[in-house]
């Protein structure tokens, strides 16, 4: 089955683009970690929303909405994970500078 | 439609505001608010159950596990603050002229859409889908999160290694 986008795609794209590139500056522009997770949170939600955009627009929602059940799982392990490895590199470093990360191991 | 317009944007002002702001409780009170926001925009779309999800958990937990961490770091010295705050607003000052800049220049964008989506047959109610459908997507979860708490275990435990 195919669906043609209506032309209200384009509000919905410039949204999920302005969510995108804030999440993205957000990431490279800061040294601290928990600002990086913060950054890849704010990417997390340019793409639910964008999911949840398309099954609107193509009128399928439910599978949407399957798609971003299964997402905000992955993030929040994701968020969870990366928030014990920043303790840890706390813990280790006495700092949150991500350019700390230069003197690890390997 | 204004009134969602205007809701999509204050949910990017509120991520603007959590990427910008100098302490970390504030860029994670944004972020829980562009959380809230982004469940109010999935509601008001008819997409209820990702909405009470992304509420209770991106809005909620996620927050929860956020300020966990800010809370068991050490607060910078006044220097150390200031030296930061400096570099920081360095790069981050144009990210709001950025975004001035692309959502004026795509909100004049009305080309005609050709993407056309390939779709799998059938839709009606998530809970079905998700259980009919989209097994492996749940066998899928369950492991993720299996795989995150044991993450989790091992992080702690060489931690308590560690201060041994």
């Amino acid at each position: 089955m195919t669906i043609e986008m209506p032309q209200s795609f384009w509000l919905y794209f410039t949204f999920f683009v302005l969510l995108l590139v804030d999440g993205l500056w957000c990431m490279l522009a800061t040294r601290n970690l928990v600002r990086i997770l913060i950054g890849l949170e704010i990417l997390m939600k340019s793409v639910t929303f964008f999911l949840i955009a398309a099954g609107y627009l193509s009128g399928r929602m439910a599978l949407a909405q399957a798609l971003v059940v299964t997402v905000i799982v992955i993030e929040v392990v994701v968020v969870v994970v990366v928030a014990g490895i920043i303790l840890g590199f706390y813990r280790k470093h006495d700092s949150l500078d991500v350019g700390n990360t230069r003197r690890m191991k390997g | 439609m204004i009134w969602f317009t205007l809701l999509l944007v204050v949910l990017v002002l509120a991520a603007l505001w959590a990427s910008m702001t100098t302490t970390l409780l504030r860029a994670t009170l944004g972020l829980a608010l562009a959380s809230a926001l982004l469940s109010v925009v999935m509601f008001s779309m008819g997409a209820t159950l990702a909405a009470v999800l992304e509420l209770s958990v991106c809005a909620g937990l996620i927050s929860v596990v956020l300020v966990s961490v800010a809370s068991l770091t050490r607060p910078r010295s006044i220097q150390e603050e200031i030296a930061s705050r400096r570099s920081r607003l360095r790069r981050i000052w144009p990210l709001p002229l950025v975004l001035i800049a692309a959502g004026v220049a795509l909100s004049f964008v009305h080309a005609p859409v050709d993407i056309v989506l390939h779709l799998p047959k059938g839709d009606g109610d998530v809970r079905t889908l998700l259980w009919s459908m989209r097994q492996l997507d749940l066998f899928g979860q369950i492991l993720i999160l299996l795989a995150g708490a044991l993450g989790v275990l091992v992080l702690f435990r060489k931690e308590a290694k560690d201060d041994d």
